[in-house]
């Protein structure tokens, strides 16, 4: 059954040429979702690290495993306030998330790496890993800040 | 992304086009070590005004070659940041650790 909402689902293969295609469709999105053009950029690079992360950590560089990529329109109560956003899924059948590394490192540390945890936490409202039986699920969720949309901070 | 050197006297200038990403990054990273441990270019410098984008693997390679160029005692220079660019560099705070100018001019001054 369709989920409520459901505005994207697609199937990709786990190949970093492939990035570029879904931050095209997700910035696209999330533009048509309401989102102001800083949030825009924000949540394609959420999004764009995430996919990395599977490509590079969950199926270790293989190019042709399958990743799903979902996003959906939300409404839902949140510390007493409707708030309406978007949820993105990602599914994949790599290797479990390693919970020692899902800690951002320190960005006092001068070095390179470890930097796409951050930009996803920084980026968006909420952030969940889960292990369901040999599936990895993360679900990324951004609100729509109802004075932010349509300001452009960076003038684009 | 696209890569084209410009080699000057004492410096040598990469115009980079495009997106910087997983997919890409690690020839980036290959040209800048390249360039800085073996031909040991006093000044790199990065020319970024075409770069639309960066992830976390492009910062890493930037990182990358500033410390490969410390090591060498070598100048790496970075110019012509995006908004985008400029956002995941301030976003990492690893903008304060490059040379930063604003166009061709001052990174060669």
């Amino acid at each position: 059954m369709q989920k409520p909402g459901l505005l994207l689902d697609v199937v990709l293969v786990s190949d970093p040429h492939l990035l570029s295609v879904v931050r095209a469709a997700v910035e696209r999105l999330t533009e048509l979702s309401g989102f102001s053009p800083p949030e825009c950029r924000s949540i394609t690079r959420a999004v764009d690290e995430a996919v990395a992360n599977v490509i590079r950590h969950a199926y270790g560089g293989q190019p042709n495993k399958r990743i799903n990529l979902s996003c959906r329109r939300i409404s839902c109560t949140v510390k007493g306030q409707h708030r309406e956003g978007l949820e993105i899924q990602l599914l994949d059948n790599g290797l479990p998330f390693d919970r020692k590394k899902l800690t951002a490192r320190s960005l006092d540390e001068v070095k390179p790496g470890g930097l796409g945890l951050h930009f996803m936490r920084d980026s968006m409202d909420v952030m969940e890993h889960r292990r369901v039986g040999r599936q990895n699920q993360l679900r990324l969720v951004k609100y729509i800040d109802v004075n932010a949309a349509g300001q452009d901070s960076q003038g684009e | 992304m696209q890569i084209a050197a410009r080699r000057l006297d004492q410096a040598t200038i990469f115009d980079i086009t495009g997106h910087i990403d997983l997919a890409n990054s690690p020839e980036l990273r290959k040209t800048l070590l390249k360039e800085l441990r073996e031909n040991k270019t006093p000044r790199v410098i990065l020319n970024l005004t075409g770069v639309r984008y960066i992830d976390s693997s492009g910062v890493a390679s930037l990182v990358e070659g500033l410390k490969a160029a410390k090591d060498q005692g070598l100048r790496f220079i970075l110019y012509g940041l995006s908004p985008a660019a400029r956002e995941v560099l301030q976003l990492s705070r690893l903008i304060k650790i490059f040379e930063v100018f604003d166009d061709e001019q001052q990174a060669l001054a």
